[in-house]
């Protein structure tokens, strides 16, 4: 457990120092994510010269339990709301407009785009 | 009040312990009443937990940075979560190879579209530049997001709230949403919502289908990816 979430913290550690060091425009933990997976396909071809804290579930099963309380993680950023709230007040309308539409036309054209190219490529659905 | 309970309290609302305990108990009972409701898109648990927190805030007259103080534990897992979404990413790669081309074009499609309506609309009903900065990266996962606009020198606090917002809209609307346009395909409907509404949509996605909610992780990850680069060259353009 403690191991897998220091390997979990690593990746984001070297994507944090790769991400100021080099100056690039990719926020760390995205490049964080990128190294984890990395570090996943080579464990799947050396598996077998690698120590069982590598190789084994738990590193999967910490991540997997960060990740099930996702939702929990915004709760703190959204409270922040009472900060702001003269800015929300002042623009309350317009904002929520804002939001609304452009969720809702990100929502959509995601969507469309995915199910047409999907049938342009051909795709037999969910289980083929 | 005698002096003793009043001391108490002065020492323990001045205390993390306090105001963790307080963000973890709001939505232990937010994600009891989402799961009474049979997963009710307007029994959001971050929703309610936000609205319960700043209101025991208000009433108790607390600062926010007091409130973080404790709740910056729970914020602090936003990096390791981002990093974790290489856990399903990998599991279901063969899948997701399978649907690279249809993935890349909507993940570049959604992108633009997340990002230009938000900068075309909020500049059209007269937002003012700094909120519009706050808020072009509202669709990315707050951690990723922050970066964005402080590197846009942009406000990240206000940021947070953005991201927050938009997630919570996404989550409650996307399911009547897609009902209402007949697209039944788990994978189409999960990598929109994840695009559009990150971390908070994708945790909605998985209380409906886990591979919606692995879609829509994937396309949390790539979206962040690619807003980082393109959110600079839009605000670019807009103010020209």
């Amino acid at each position: 457990m403690i191991a897998a979430l220091t390997t979990i913290l690593l990746c984001q550690l070297a994507g944090e120092a790769l991400a100021r060091g080099i100056g690039l425009p990719i926020p760390g933990p995205v490049l964080g994510l990128v190294l984890m997976l990395l570090l996943l396909a080579l464990r799947e071809r050396f598996r077998k010269r690698l120590p069982d804290t590598l190789t084994g579930p738990v590193l999967e099963a910490t991540g997997r339990t960060i990740l099930a309380h996702l939702s929990l993680l915004f709760v703190p950023a959204g409270v922040g709301v009472v900060q702001r709230l003269d800015v929300f007040g002042a623009y309350a309308l317009p904002l929520a407009i804002t939001l609304v539409v452009s969720t809702i036309a990100a929502l959509v054209a995601t969507l469309l785009t995915f199910k047409l190219v999907l049938r342009l490529t051909g795709d037999k659905g969910e289980a083929a | 009040m005698s002096a003793a309970p009043f001391e108490l309290w002065v020492f323990l609302s001045r205390s993390p312990l306090l105001w963790l305990t307080v963000t973890l108990a709001a939505y232990v009972a937010a994600d009891r009443v989402s799961q009474a409701t049979g997963r009710h898109p307007l029994a959001n648990p971050v929703l309610h937990s936000i609205w319960l927190i700043g209101l025991i805030l208000w009433t108790t007259a607390t600062p926010y940075a007091t409130y973080f103080e404790g709740a910056q534990f729970v914020h602090f897992l936003l990096g390791p979560a981002t990093v974790s979404l290489a856990f399903p990413l990998w599991e279901h790669r063969k899948t997701v190879l399978r649907t690279a081309v249809p993935m890349l074009a909507a993940l570049l499609v959604g992108s633009v579209v997340a990002l230009g309506s938000v900068l075309l609309t909020g500049a059209l009903l007269g937002l003012p530049q700094d909120l519009l900065v706050a808020m072009a990266p509202k669709s990315v996962t707050a951690a990723v997001a922050m970066g964005i606009a402080t590197t846009m020198g942009g406000d990240p606090a206000l940021t947070a709230v953005m991201v927050a917002l938009t997630g919570i809209l996404g989550a409650i609307i996307v399911t009547p949403l897609f009902n209402l346009l007949r697209v039944t395909d788990w994978r189409a409907r999960g990598f929109a919502v994840g695009l559009a509404s990150h971390g908070i949509g994708t945790a909605r996605a998985f209380q409906v289908n886990a591979l919606a909610g692995t879609f829509a992780g994937i396309a949390m990850g790539l979206n962040a990816l690619l807003t980082a680069i393109l959110a600079p060259l839009a605000l670019g353009l807009l103010a020209r």
